[in-house]
């Protein structure tokens, strides 16, 4: 047919035809369809959230870890952590395989007014000058501080030490520099009493990857109360955290979905009589069962296709713009992250697809399934 | 040319209340004439309708189309003649509540792939036939009775089917509407349309644009001129 006028070929004419009616069907229904839009959208956006942050979050991780050193040695006293000396220092560097080895300088520092701990460093390469500190975004955010203001510490030798803002951090990761805070020895040392020719921690490049264990062990051996820590068994530790948050949050989650899930599939396949009638018209005035289907389809995917999107939209709003405000307590959780931090976005294209196929597909047989089931029956009920 | 030969159609069929609605018809009708299917209520008009109309299937018999057999062809088939070849007006109109006039009447279309603009142009050369242009793009519940029922006929007749088949067509009508209602048949008849009308309206029976009466009763034809 399709003689005259229109070029479009007559299979586009026909969907045209079906997504009109499709629309047109959706707009009779609107109160029902508006609900199981946004319940859908809900659940969309409740999954995606979960997903994008725990990658976002295992990606920092990676990023954290990457920058680590191969080793790093800490001393034990008493089974707390204990400062480390020149003298320490000078006893390792014999160790065969020991490349390099950094003293470093950190220690946590607690703010009472944002009621937060942050992390004091002194870089080992080019620190800032004295009197003067480099802070990471959050801490900047939480105290409203710019560069060129003062800030006031109080160290452990009870005096106030105020140092100007000489930077903040434009880290790739916050997650990393959130809540860190650069400074010189000079200053760092009062802050958080470390005498002179004193460390926090070692860290120790290893020539040979695969003598990292090696060395630990002999570390071990010149110095007892030493405790090497490895950044492969870092690396273990985190993602087995995040895996672990991840999961708890997920299950905790899927009661909730399992709920979602029923009432999407429970509003989607509910063939009301009036659908049900309307079916067997559109069959008795000669549409194919596949015709009805194609309907039917289109109105799911209108439906289900603008809900993920605007779901998922949402989550990703939510987790990079707005801090993750559902989220944040729950799967980061480790305390001296405490300043509110904004996670720069990263999506997996696997995880879409994934949240895609699960949340489309299913709400589409939803509501295809019925209207089969409904299609392929006698249409002879509509003369009575 | 429709030809019937023993058909029979049973309800609840190898049980208990089994019950043949139609019980042994042999019937050919002509093309481009009005029969009419008349007889007490519950004696086989509806059903026999359906079959005739292919909206289901005979459980014994056959039913030929212009020679073709019919009665056994796959649902695809049946769905296909009831597109191209059957118009029906239904008793209760059975109109998609919350679409207007016209697009109802364009519905049956849809599956042809026809530019719209081109249905939709001859839909509305068929509302202006039956006087319905003014409520094209009324909602169709918004319709009185007889609005509806020529609404339910301009949708009968937008695929131009060969055969329209109207179920008690004046059931819901005054005498004033069922008198338009023959008129427009009768117009319909004069171009060469075939029409199958099911009816005990003594109004229709007499209608001087039926050429044949068949008479039903239990199921079986008792009289058919
Ligand atoms: N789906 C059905 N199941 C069982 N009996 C039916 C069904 N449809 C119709 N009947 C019965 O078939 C008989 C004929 O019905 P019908 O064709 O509607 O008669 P009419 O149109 O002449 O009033 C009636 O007794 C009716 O009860
Ligand atoms: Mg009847």
């Amino acid at each position: 047919m399709g003689r005259t006028g229109s070029l479009m070929s007559p299979w586009i004419e026909r969907q045209a035809a079906f997504i009109d009616h499709a629309v047109r069907a959706m707009g009779r229904r609107r109160a029902h369809q508006i609900g199981l839009w946004l319940v859908y959208t809900l659940l969309v956006f409740l999954l995606a959230s979960v997903m994008l942050f725990a990658h976002a979050l295992r990606h920092e991780a990676r990023l954290l870890l990457r920058d680590a050193p191969e080793l790093v040695v800490q001393r034990l006293e008493g089974g707390r952590h204990a400062l480390l000396s020149a003298a320490h220092l000078e006893s390792l560097r014999a160790i065969r395989g020991v490349g390099q080895i950094v003293p470093r300088l950190w220690g946590y520092y607690y703010d009472p007014i944002s009621r937060a701990n942050y992390t004091l460093m002194t870089p080992h390469d080019d620190p800032p000058p004295p009197g003067r500190m480099i802070i990471g975004a959050g801490i900047a955010r939480v105290r409203g501080l710019a560069v060129g203001d003062l800030f006031s510490l109080k160290g452990g030798d009870g005096k106030s030490h105020a140092l100007t803002v000489h930077g903040t951090f434009s880290s790739a990761s916050e997650l990393i520099s959130s809540d860190l805070i650069l400074m010189h020895e000079a200053d760092l040392r009062p802050l958080l009493s470390i005498p002179e020719g004193w460390y926090t921690d070692l860290a120790l490049t290893v020539a040979q990857p695969r003598e990292v264990a090696k060395v630990a062990e002999k570390v071990m051996q010149r110095l007892p109360e030493a405790r090497p820590i490895l950044r492969a068994e870092l690396l273990r530790t985190y993602h087995a955290l995040f895996d672990w948050r991840e999961g708890i949050l997920l299950t905790l989650l899927s009661v909730v979905l399992l709920a979602f899930v029923i009432l999407v599939w429970d509003k989607a396949s509910g063939l009301g009589a009036e659908e049900r009638r309307e079916i067997g018209i559109l069959k008795a005035i000669g549409w194919q069962t596949g015709e009805v289907l194609a309907m039917k389809l289109w109105e799911g995917a209108i439906l289900s296709l603008s809900a993920f999107l605007v779901g998922y939209v949402l989550a990703y709003l939510h987790i990079f713009v707005a801090p993750a405000p559902l989220l944040e307590a729950m799967l980061k959780g480790w305390a001296v992250l405490y300043p509110a931090f904004v996670l720069p976005p990263r999506v997996d294209g696997v995880q879409v697809l994934t949240l895609f196929f699960f949340t489309v597909f299913p709400f589409i047989a939803a509501m295809v399934i019925p209207a089969w089931k409904a299609a392929v029956t006698d249409p002879d009920a509509v003369m009575r | 040319m429709i030809e019937l030969e023993g058909v029979r159609k049973i309800f609840n069929e190898g049980r208990s209340n089994a019950f043949a609605a139609i019980d042994g018809i042999d019937l050919a009708i002509r093309s481009g004439a009005v029969t009419l299917f008349t007889g007490p209520s519950g004696s086989g008009k509806t059903t026999l309708l359906t079959l005739i109309g292919c909206l289901a299937r005979p459980s014994e018999g056959r039913i030929r189309l212009d020679g073709r057999p019919v009665s056994g062809l796959p649902e695809r088939f049946l769905t296909e003649l009831r597109r191209t070849t059957f118009g029906f007006i239904f008793q209760r109109f059975n109109l998609i509540h919350g679409l207007s006039v016209l697009e109802n009447v364009i519905l049956p279309a849809a599956p042809l792939g026809i530019p719209r603009q081109q249905v939709v142009r001859s839909a509305l050369e068929i509302l202006e036939r039956l006087d319905l242009t003014r409520k094209a793009d009324s909602p169709v519940a918004w319709l009185s009775g007889g609005e509806a029922q020529r609404t339910a006929m301009a949708r009968a007749l937008i695929n131009r089917p060969r055969v329209l088949i109207a179920d008690e067509p004046t059931a819901n009508l005054d005498s004033r509407l069922a008198g338009e209602f023959l008129q427009i048949i009768a117009d319909l008849r004069a171009e060469g349309q075939t029409v199958l009308i099911s009816s005990h309206d003594p109004l229709v029976v007499r209608a001087p644009v039926v050429e044949r009466v068949v008479m039903l009763r239990d199921g079986r034809i008792v009289e058919s001129g």
